[in-house]
């Protein structure tokens, strides 16, 4: 069997891990980095992918594609709460999501599917040989929907996608094959965009999952969104100005939050400098002061913490070991609280960023047969069922069941001679169906015509291992198998995801060259629209032959920038930015002091 | 219908080895499960994924003790899906308006003090009584086993569990009635009523 890696498609970052000599490492980019941004940005020299569309966030907020995957699966009026945290634009439309980028459309798992094919091509790079087949990490909490969108995603990226594995639990792999956690195991995952707890039993190389809860839209971006909107409050009061409808400064705010809240992750304050048209905004900002914003969404992580263990039928005293996982559980209040829910110290000597796509490595390995003796167990995270008279839904398969699982419903006409059935099939936990989610609406056509209530078909629903459902249908008295037509209710037709894998295969021939040169080029952009605000805002910081200096190399710069010659290009970027640094440092001074005088000390402190 | 207790080769008796179940599951899921036969051909895959399936199914109809007597009655009795589910007692039944009709009146004028203290005190006294219906089951799983081994009478032990888990399972919907009633209804899991 070929090679089988194992992808972390995250909300924020991805990576792409292998097992080699039974550990599983990360695969790591030609400039040492593990962590691929899981941004897309489609500029109109081309599409640019990770670190490069990173660098479009600001300049281009309506065509850089980030957080995608908290739209995967979904449906329109699914996500209307968070359209307007959203630079860019969403089509409405009944089924599929839609975003729109310039004249056309694509949905999430097309976006996706580029993250993909990019991580795909850095373990190409690495093994010097084709990979194309996968595994995939999801959150365990992710529906039926979500699961199928990541799946086809992975099909447009060319790879077959042997597995969809639940993200905790393939960080319990990790753990377990490291002999690090053993017993009956929390693994709390706070990501970028997604929450998920699971509750394992870790016996004998068997991992068995008995409970999982989760959301799926609750991680550190909206750590970052609370942020941003309590600094755009703060703008409002102390500078006048309204920049809360203005994506770019929105975008800026937004990066410079996220990078205020890692650095408190660490240090107990930390200094905030933006430059805006006009202005700089400079703030302090105190761990506590962040505590208090961010408190409430920890919080929101407690309450399904409690339901998974209530579901497993276990006490917290009961847990063993508590396993941190994302991202986001570097933030000292994330600790403090599972903490003081689980009463022990949470484990997270593996890399919370990394784990992940570790324990995806590890079940790819599994799947490939170089590991025999450890077996994953997980279960459905949501209660499958059918909507029935009234709209109530009769529940087939509870929450929580192991996977593989099914159940058999048998069915009947209620008029002569009908000849199809119709099922709706719904995921979720709420008595009613137009409270759950609707998965997809089943036809089953081909019924012999005969008086009603004589046809007896059987309809097996059926769970596969990577929580996605299966359905058959066949009548009894004659046997023959009945047809059925799947309506997705979000998802894409089989139709159109073999489109989107034959226009992949298009891109595919695109030159390597051309994609490193449009790389190159923004970034070209990038540093000279820098450099360009500098000049405007600190030009007298420095002296006229430093000044000419600068526009000297902006100059050469841009004479270049247009052209084919991509060492030249980048050559030159690198002349600006060292003309320039003698400039960025006078400027970091004065708004040090800047900050430091136009303040009193408990401003700076934030307030009490 | 398959035999749960069959899967995992055991006679159909109703004091379980929990350990030792698990211990029969985990070597199944071993055998079974899609995992270890990713290579093999689309049927042996098919059939490993249909083998794992029951065995997955079979365990969690066995693992719980109460779960175990449900799904015992059911496969004695030939019994299957929603359709021919047994109607909890007339006693109980009747026992019960007072409470539906207090129910009824909080869901239509909502609760006062004092009201929601009654349904509170109703609750904790259905509340034991369930508890109590069910240790009374568990307590005869040992008169089944006999009967097994052909010492008892088994069609009236059979009668009898299919009626106390009747009661308890509607004493089961009362209480979350109750619950839903008192605001305590976990929001947004209203948990299963099983069928």
């Amino acid at each position: 069997m070929s090679r089988i890696v194992g992808i972390d498609l995250g909300t924020t970052n991805s990576l792409v891990a292998y097992v080699e000599g039974g550990v599983p490492r990360v695969i790591r980019d030609p400039e040492g980095r593990a962590l691929l941004p899981s941004i897309v940005a489609y500029t109109p020299d081309g599409i640019l992918v990770g670190e490069p569309a990173r660098r479009q966030l600001v300049r281009n907020p309506a065509r850089t594609i980030y957080s995608v995957k908290r739209f995967m699966g979904r449906g329109y009026e699914d996500i209307q709460d968070e359209l307007c945290h959203c630079p860019f634009e969403f089509l409405a439309s009944a089924d599929v999501l839609r975003i729109k980028v310039g004249d056309s459309a694509v949905t999430p798992p097309e976006v996706s599917a580029h993250v993909l094919r990019a991580l795909r091509q850095r373990a190409e790079a690495f093994f010097g040989e084709p990979v194309e087949q996968a595994v995939i990490t999801v959150p365990a909490y992710f529906n039926d929907s979500q699961r199928q969108a990541t799946k086809d995603a992975g099909r447009v990226a060319g790879l077959d996608v042997l597995r969809i594995v639940n993200e905790p639990t393939a960080a319990s792999l990790a753990y377990g094959l490291q002999k690090l956690a053993q017993g009956t195991i929390a693994v709390y995952d706070l990501g970028g965009g997604t929450f998920d707890v699971s509750i394992l039993s870790v016996k004998d190389g068997i991992f068995e999952v008995l409970a999982t809860h989760g959301n799926t839209h609750l991680g550190g971006d909206d750590f970052d969104r609370v942020l941003v909107e309590w600094l755009l409050a703060d703008i409002r009061e102390t500078h006048r100005v309204d920049l809360s409808k203005d994506p770019e400064a929105r975008q800026e705010l937004r990066l410079g939050a996220e990078a205020a809240k890692c650095r408190l992750s660490f240090d107990d304050r930390t200094l905030l400098t933006l430059p805006f048209e006009g202005f700089t905004y400079h703030r302090a900002l105190t761990r506590a002061e962040v505590e208090g914003l961010i408190g409430p969404l920890v919080e929101a992580t407690l309450g399904p913490c409690r339901m998974a263990l209530k579901d497993a039928g276990l006490t917290p005293d009961r847990i063993d070991e508590v396993v941190l996982v994302g991202g986001s559980t570097r933030v000292p209040l994330v600790r403090r609280r599972v903490q003081d829910l689980f009463g022990r110290v949470p484990h997270s000597q593996l890399n919370p960023d990394e784990v992940v796509a570790l324990g995806a490595a590890v079940q790819a390995q599994i799947l490939a047969g170089g590991i025999t003796d450890m077996l994953l167990l997980d279960v459905t995270p949501l209660s499958l069922g059918l909507e029935t008279l009234g709209g109530v839904v009769s529940v087939l398969i509870p929450r929580n069941t192991t996977i593989p699982t099914m159940a058999k419903e048998l069915f009947t006409t209620s008029v002569d001679g009908q000849g199809a059935v119709d099922l709706h099939v719904l995921q979720g936990e709420r008595e009613l169906a137009r409270d759950n989610r609707s998965l997809a609406r089943f036809e089953l056509s081909g019924v012999d015509p005969m008086p009603a209530g004589m046809p007896k078909i059987e309809v097996t629903f059926l769970i596969d291992a990577n929580g996605i459902l299966q359905v058959r249908a066949r009548e009894l008295r004659t046997g023959k198998e009945a047809s059925i037509e799947v309506r997705p209710t979000y998802g894409l037709t089989e139709a159109e995801v073999a489109r989107m894998v034959e226009e992949s295969f298009e891109h595919a021939e695109e030159d390597v060259n051309a994609r490193l040169l449009i790389e190159t080029r923004t970034e070209a952009d990038t540093v000279m629209t820098h450099v360009e605000r500098a000049l405007a805002q600190g030009a007298g910081l420095v002296s006229a032959g430093e000044l000419a200096g600068i526009r000297g190399a902006l100059q050469a710069l841009r004479e270049v920038r247009s052209g084919q010659d991509r060492d030249l290009i980048r050559e030159r970027t690198i002349e600006v930015n060292k003309a320039t640094e003698r400039l960025a440092e006078a400027m970091m001074d004065a708004a040090l002091k800047g900050a430091l005088s136009s303040r009193r000390a408990d401003e700076i402190l934030g307030p009490k | 219908m398959n035999d749960y207790f069959a899967v995992f080769g055991l006679p159909r008796k109703l004091r379980l080895d929990g350990e030792e179940l698990q211990r029969r599951f985990y070597e199944l899921s071993r055998v079974h499960h899609p995992d270890f036969h990713q290579g093999a051909s689309e049927e042996a895959q098919a059939r490993a994924l249909s083998a794992s399936a029951l065995v997955n199914r079979a365990y969690r109809a066995l693992r719980d003790p109460l779960g175990r007597v449900e799904y015992l009655v059911a496969l004695e009795e030939g019994r299957e899906g929603a359709a021919t589910k047994p109607r909890a007692p007339m006693d109980l039944l009747e026992e019960m308006l007072e409470v539906q009709e207090a129910l009824q009146e909080a869901r239509a004028a909502g609760l006062d003090e004092a009201s929601r203290q009654r349904l509170d005190a109703e609750r904790q006294r259905l509340m034991a009584r369930r508890a109590s219906e069910e240790e009374a089951i568990a307590a005869r799983a040992a008169a089944w086993d006999a009967a097994v081994d052909g010492q008892g009478d088994r069609q009236g032990l059979l009668d009898w569990f299919t009626q106390r888990l009747a009661a308890r399972a509607y004493l089961g919907t009362v209480i979350e009635d109750l619950s839903d009633a008192l605001g305590e209804g976990e929001e947004g899991h209203v948990s299963h009523r099983r069928h």
